[in-house]
């Protein structure tokens, strides 16, 4: 396990808050000392724009900024930092990525995604294959909330244009095996572009988009420890070489006159106005602070956490506790959301808030999911590298006072 | 102060008025989508008087406890009165302050009741 109380230090906010119980990664993950100071020091010391000014200041900001695409292509296993389009986050990215491929979808295709998406890689799509007069396929999960082979199998054919999924559920937790579902999509129509939503993957565990051999991969800066407006479309660069631009501005151009406007290469072309500098820079930051603990070592240490969580629920609550999401243990992130008999989660959530321990509570996102489970709503506790059993205890005990409150035990 | 004081853990696990009514003249429907919380409000009125008011659904401890704390204020009381309450009434009956993210919860009961009343079977 990680030594918590020392990565605790590298985060301010338990500075402020000592006590804090922080068990809401998934929506957010704290930022660090490292991220904070790149991002103060942006705004204090060189607050210029990229890439068009003359002088050093802004050369010194372009530099910067430019070293968290390199840094990210090389974090995430790019093949070149132009494959790095800067986005606002990973529902900017999807959305982006749906408007690139918008122009290659016509009415009969069709585009699947599964029923444990987020709402970001449904309703692009959704609106996509409505626009488009195109066949949306949701692809099923099995009982444990994975994604069902067979019902992958049935979902693509020779009409299938894009296939997106999550490589990490929001709420089930769930580890999919990203690269065996490309090879299986790819074996049965080689042309289907596929995008992975990896936002809940991205900080946790190892990852590589060409060893994924992901044509687009959309993510945020925010879930891994960098500033809220920061986000990442990968783009395979032999397909980006071929997409139009679909956003213009300022940036982007090369010669706005001519009458077939020449637009600048990929990612450029893709990025018109000027962008989240500050907080790109300190994404920079946010990846040395993970490179340097591990992806490896941070995948032990949540997914141990996890598992001590499940079996201390399922160990104190019995029965009243259900945890939804895969059983074996190797197959789930440290992602767990459960309900408590019939607890509504918006009432945990709000005793557990009062408490200091931050969890969230809800559909999460993902409405079709939950339908698909016939719950309303579930409570979900995520975890990070700066959680430890003490979190866990913590939060079990006033877990305990509300079954006792509401059920009477 | 904790939101979950004696007063609502009490409507919650004891509801008043939970049920139907064959004879409604007044029923409405609502539902806090975000959040799972869906009310069913069935009215009778006589002479211009909440006569009979029950609700059913489910939902958080605020949303169901509102609903019970509000029926039984609105008993005998006429459906002017009824329609002129507002979200500040409903805190004055539940005795707790509520965040913006839990407001919705604790004034489904309200709109239910209004949605009702303004509509006839």
């Amino acid at each position: 396990m990680l030594n918590t109380s020392q990565i605790k230090k590298d985060f301010p906010l338990f500075t402020h808050h000592p006590d804090l119980v922080y068990l809401d990664s998934a929506a957010t993950a704290l930022k660090t000392q490292g991220v904070i100071d790149a991002e103060r020091a942006y705004l204090e010391e060189y607050s210029t724009n990229v890439m068009r000014g003359l002088y050093p200041l802004a050369e010194t900001a372009t530099e910067k900024f430019e070293m968290t695409r390199e840094k990210m292509a090389t974090f995430i296993g790019a093949k070149s930092s132009s494959e790095i389009i800067f986005t606002s986050g990973t529902t900017d990215a999807l959305n982006l990525v749906s408007k690139l491929l918008a122009s290659q979808i016509e009415k009969g295709d069709t585009l699947v995604t599964t029923a444990m998406e987020h709402h970001s890689n449904f309703l692009p799509w959704k609106e996509l294959a409505k626009t488009k007069s195109a066949d949306l396929h949701i692809v099923s999960l099995t009982k444990e909330g994975m994604i069902d082979r067979e019902s992958l199998k049935k979902s693509i054919d020779e009409h299938t244009k894009i296939a997106s999924f999550s490589a990490v559920s929001n709420v089930l937790g769930t580890i999919n095996p990203v690269k065996e579902i490309i090879a299986l999509i790819r074996s049965i129509n080689p042309k289907t572009l596929i995008v992975i939503d990896a936002a809940q993957a991205v900080c946790h565990m190892p990852m590589s988009v060409s060893d994924w051999d992901a044509d687009f991969v959309a993510f945020s800066g925010h879930k891994m420890f960098g500033p809220t407006g920061t986000g990442i479309l990968y783009g395979k660069y032999s397909l980006l070489e071929t997409l139009p631009p679909v956003n213009f501005g300022g940036g982007m151009v090369l010669d706005s006159c001519a009458e077939d406007t020449l637009y600048k290469e990929s990612p450029y072309c893709f990025e018109a106005g000027t962008p989240n500098i500050g907080g790109m820079i300190a994404l920079g930051s946010a990846i040395d602070y993970i490179e340097n603990i591990g992806l490896q070592n941070i995948h032990l240490h949540e997914t141990t956490l996890a598992s001590y969580a499940i079996e201390k629920l399922k160990e104190t609550f019995g029965e009243d506790i259900s945890i939804i999401g895969p059983s074996k243990k190797e197959k789930r992130s440290g992602i767990i959301a459960f309900t408590l008999a019939n607890v509504h989660p918006h009432d945990i959530a709000g005793i557990l808030g009062e408490q200091n321990i931050c969890v969230r509570a809800g559909e999460h996102c993902t409405t079709p999911l939950h339908h698909s489970l016939r719950l309303s709503a579930t409570t979900r506790l995520s975890l990070s590298i700066y959680n430890n059993e003490n979190d866990i205890d913590k939060f079990i005990s006033v877990l305990k006072e509300i079954q006792a409150m509401f059920l009477n035990k | 102060m904790s939101l979950y004081q004696d007063l609502i853990l009490d409507h919650y696990r004891n509801p008043r008025n939970q049920g139907t009514l064959k004879n409604a003249t007044h029923s409405a429907d609502a539902a806090n989508l975000s959040c799972g919380d869906k009310l069913h409000i069935d009215i009778i009125v006589k002479n211009d008087i909440i006569e009979e008011v029950k609700f059913s659904g489910s939902g958080c401890a605020i949303s169901q406890s509102s609903a019970s704390l509000l029926t039984e204020h609105i008993r005998k009381h006429t459906v002017k009165q009824a329609l002129s309450l507002e979200p500040k009434d409903i805190l004055d009956l539940i005795l707790v302050t509520l965040s913006p993210a839990r407001l919705k919860c604790g004034l489904l009961s309200l709109e239910t009741v209004k949605k009702a009343l303004n509509q006839e079977k």
